[in-house]
């Protein structure tokens, strides 16, 4: 355990946590007009009509994924089922949902790349945002499937190691020793991801936290009392009024 | 439907359209442009468009449901449920929606490249403004807009795709005419709906379309749509609109700034063929989604059903117990809408069976039997001849009743023969030959009525076709053109012309000159001079009540 150590796995989680929740409130408050998927399906359907889903359901699966094998400890575990059948099922369902997840995102970045008026609309912001994006999917791979075994070829299970580091996260006691402990493989994979969380609450990514659960509940027909808007002397910069001409990448208003 | 206890009375704003005299100039749809879509995004869109019948539509078939799955569907328990899906289905669809129309569905928007005429050097062919697409930017082919087929153009090759033709073709076997000498077809305008039971408010996910309690208008909430896409889908006449620059659905507002001050919408007040009409009715709106249940031929009776009397104690009762100033109950009692849907019956609301209850309504045209009547060789106005050509000119009555009564042609065509009465009954009035009753009372109505109507379908004075109430008043004081009333111990409406004409004196506000003037000029007999107008810009201030330049 060293300074580098300490940084990275005792520090930096709760630099990102910040940057996030911080993030998501200033955006929640100031841009409600840029909170949007920004879809590109007026441009281009077919590709997305495969491509979207594929790597959408297959995140999901992936999420749960994380979730289960960060959340619950492997003690728990081994009072139902072995290691081994552990390790199998979840190596395989990881596997199949990564491979969708990847398979998914290129098909969404070539559909992106070669459709002309798509990828007029890709802002820096967007081509950040895929690499990052795609790292943290590629690397997540490659730590499922090489990353057990240190280069000394010594065995490490990140149950043993990620997963308690992670859970001590949230007492404010993080386990450094034991992220410290993981293979590389893991690192560079924790690293990119929190990059990708830093960089949700600035990017389309955000869209993600406002996935409309409540439409199975609230009513079909919505009523609403008429806006009162205080009229203003100038408005000034107001968005959604840009010219006709300027591009959809094109961020700057006016 | 059945008789349920009345409990509270909202109003909505409508329009009607008197389709017999819309000339398709596509000065609605452009005004409309000009005040609302001419922005990055929505180049491609039409809050308004003017579409010929027969025809395709724009968005190219939008009609054709069982391809774009808009609008309600009945269920087997006799219910209602999106066409498109339950919540679960759409939820688990969001991804990519299934049957979103894309840019080619509508058209590529393109502009000239008009510097290259004065920049092209010195040669000896002309320099032409090649068209460039507005979405890329490069050279572009055109081949297709949102009036293709204007008037029939190119009908012969497109026109039996337009979904109703097909489905007459299909279900009826009656082939509708494409030659020239054969075919018919007049004009239809199209807004948003401002529907009743919309949607593509059910299909939002986010929750982010909402109707104003206050005037029924649909809008949608910038700040809380999400950009999900459903509503695109949800709504059958395909009035939303994907903003692809900021990843928003839009739509047409109703033109509610002007709205609430009273003013028309600038798509009724730029209309040449001064065919709209504005006005708001009294609804129940507990009893809404009971109607829109209806069986599919009972479907516009519902829909006139959940129109209340103005004038019903009971109603005006209610109405003011939920806060409904009295000027609107007085507006409701004057509303050209009512008086044309409901006391005449003879607007008609455009595809019912949608299940949506629009709430902008058509007076169905009867310029396709006159004209063909007339190409035959016989006297297109005469009663007898008029009253039988509706009955046996089938196919336009026909394509009538697809469009606005869910295929009943028996409703059209009453509404036709009312038309038609009208037409004859005056003919005489104005001819000299007499009032003749038994005209009147062939169609169930009055000389009185007969009389009425054609005050308000042929006169149509500014007053009459627009009669629309101005937000509370307890909120006015918000309201941008109220508020620099404030300032004029006069008021808006008060306001006089200076000593050199109507926009002479002091200098006043915009707003103050935009409501007042315009109201002024608008309902005045004669054309305003050019001298009257000078300093006058913008199009918001435009309208057909004044001199040409010579």
């Amino acid at each position: 355990m060293n300074a580098v150590d300490i940084l990275l796995w005792g520090a930096l989680p709760y630099v990102v946590a910040l940057v996030l929740v911080g993030g998501l409130i200033w955006r929640y408050r100031y841009d409600q007009f840029g909170w949007t998927t920004r879809s590109s399906q007026l441009y281009e359907s077919r590709l997305l009509r495969i491509g979207s889903p594929v790597f959408h359901y297959g995140l999901f699966v992936v999420l749960a994924g994380h979730l289960a094998g960060l959340f619950i400890p492997k003690a728990w575990t081994d009072l139902v089922i072995s290691q081994e059948t552990y390790h199998l099922i979840a190596f395989t369902a990881g596997t199949i949902a990564g491979v969708a997840t990847l398979l998914g995102i290129v098909l969404l970045i070539y559909r992106r790349r070669t459709t002309g008026p798509v990828f007029l609309a890709t802002t820096k912001n967007d081509k950040l945002m895929y690499v990052v994006l795609v790292a943290a999917i590629v690397f997540g791979m490659i730590a499922t499937l090489t990353g057990s075994r240190t280069t000394a070829g010594m065995e490490v299970n990140y149950r043993e190691t990620v997963s308690v580091w992670f859970r001590s996260l949230f007492i404010f006691q993080p386990d450094v020793a034991a992220m410290a402990g993981s293979t590389w493989q893991f690192k560079v994979h924790i690293l990119v991801g929190l990059a990708l969380f830093a960089l949700v609450p600035f990017s389309r990514l955000v869209h993600a936290f406002t996935v409309p659960l409540h439409y199975l509940f609230r009513p079909y027909i919505v009523y609403r009392s008429r806006d009162v808007v205080v009229p203003t002397a100038s408005r000034g910069r107001v968005r959604g009024w840009d010219p006709v001409g300027t591009l959809d990448r094109d961020r700057k208003t006016r | 439907m059945a008789t349920r206890k009345l409990t509270r009375v909202m109003a909505q704003v409508g329009m009607v359209m008197n389709l017999d005299k819309c000339i398709g100039c596509h000065t609605c749809s452009v005004t409309c442009k000009q005040a609302w879509t001419n922005r990055a995004g929505t180049e491609y869109v039409w809050f308004n468009n003017v579409e010929t019948r027969p025809g395709q539509g724009y968005p190219r078939r939008y009609e054709d449901q069982e391809r774009w799955r808009g609008g309600w569907v009945r269920t087997k328990s006799g219910g209602l449920r999106l066409r498109s899906g339950g919540r679960f289905q759409k939820l688990l669809s969001i991804f990519a929606s299934p049957v979103q129309p894309e840019l080619a569905d509508y058209y590529e928007p393109w502009t000239y490249d008009y510097q290259n005429l004065i920049s092209a050097p010195l040669g000896d062919d002309f320099p032409v403004a090649r068209p460039k697409s507005l979405i890329t930017g490069e050279d572009t082919k055109i081949t297709w807009s949102a009036n293709w087929d204007d008037s029939l153009g190119g009908s012969t090759a497109t026109a039996e795709l337009d979904p109703i033709v097909e489905k007459l073709r299909n279900e009826a076997n009656e082939q509708i005419r494409m030659e020239y000498e054969k075919s018919f077809m007049f004009f239809l305008p199209r807004i948003c709906e401002h529907c009743l039971n919309p949607s593509c408010m059910a299909s939002c996910p986010s929750g982010a379309i909402y109707k104003r309690a206050e005037d029924g208008i649909v809008l949608v909430d910038q700040d809380r749509c999400r950009g999900w896409r459903q509503c695109i889908t949800g709504c059958p006449y395909k009035k939303m609109y994907f903003n692809h620059r900021s990843g928003k659905a839009e739509k047409c507002t109703f033109c509610y700034p002007r709205i609430e001050v009273g003013l028309p919408t600038v798509c009724s007040e730029t209309c040449v063929g001064r065919l709209r009409y504005l006005g708001i009715i009294l609804y129940d709106p507990d009893a809404v989604t009971e109607a829109a249940c209806a069986d599919e031929k009972d479907l516009y009776e519902a829909q006139l059903d959940l129109m209340l009397d103005p004038y019903d104690p009971q109603v005006i009762a209610l109405a003011r117990e939920g806060g409904m100033p009295d000027d609107w109950i007085e507006a409701a009692q004057r509303s050209p809408i009512y008086a044309l849907a409901k006391h005449f019956r003879v607007a008609l609301p455009l595809h019912p069976e949608y299940r949506t209850m629009p709430m902008v309504w058509y007076i169905p045209p009867l310029s396709p039997v006159v004209d063909l009547l007339t190409k035959q060789g016989h006297d297109g106005e005469a009663a007898g001849n008029l009253f039988g050509a509706i009955d046996t000119l089938r196919i336009p009555v026909s394509y009538l009743a697809e469009l606005f009564t869910a295929g009943d042609t028996q409703v059209v065509t009453g509404v036709l023969q009312k038309l038609a009465a009208m037409r004859s009954y005056m003919r005489g009035v104005t001819l000299g030959t007499g009032r003749d009753p038994e005209l009147a009372a062939a169609v169930g109505m009055t000389p009185d009525a007969l009389e009425q109507m054609y005050r308000l379908l042929a006169i149509a004075k500014y007053a009459e076709r627009y009669v629309i109430p101005t937000a509370h008043r307890e909120e006015a004081h918000n309201l941008e053109e109220l508020a620099c009333s404030l300032d004029y111990e006069d008021g808006p409406g008060m306001y006089e012309s200076g000593p050199f004409g109507e926009a002479s004196g002091r200098p006043v506000p915009v707003a103050i000159e935009t409501y007042s003037a315009l109201k002024e000029r608008q309902r005045a007999d004669t054309a305003a001079s050019s001298e009257a107008l000078q300093h006058r810009a913008g199009m918001l201030n435009w309208d057909a009540n004044q001199e040409t330049e010579r």
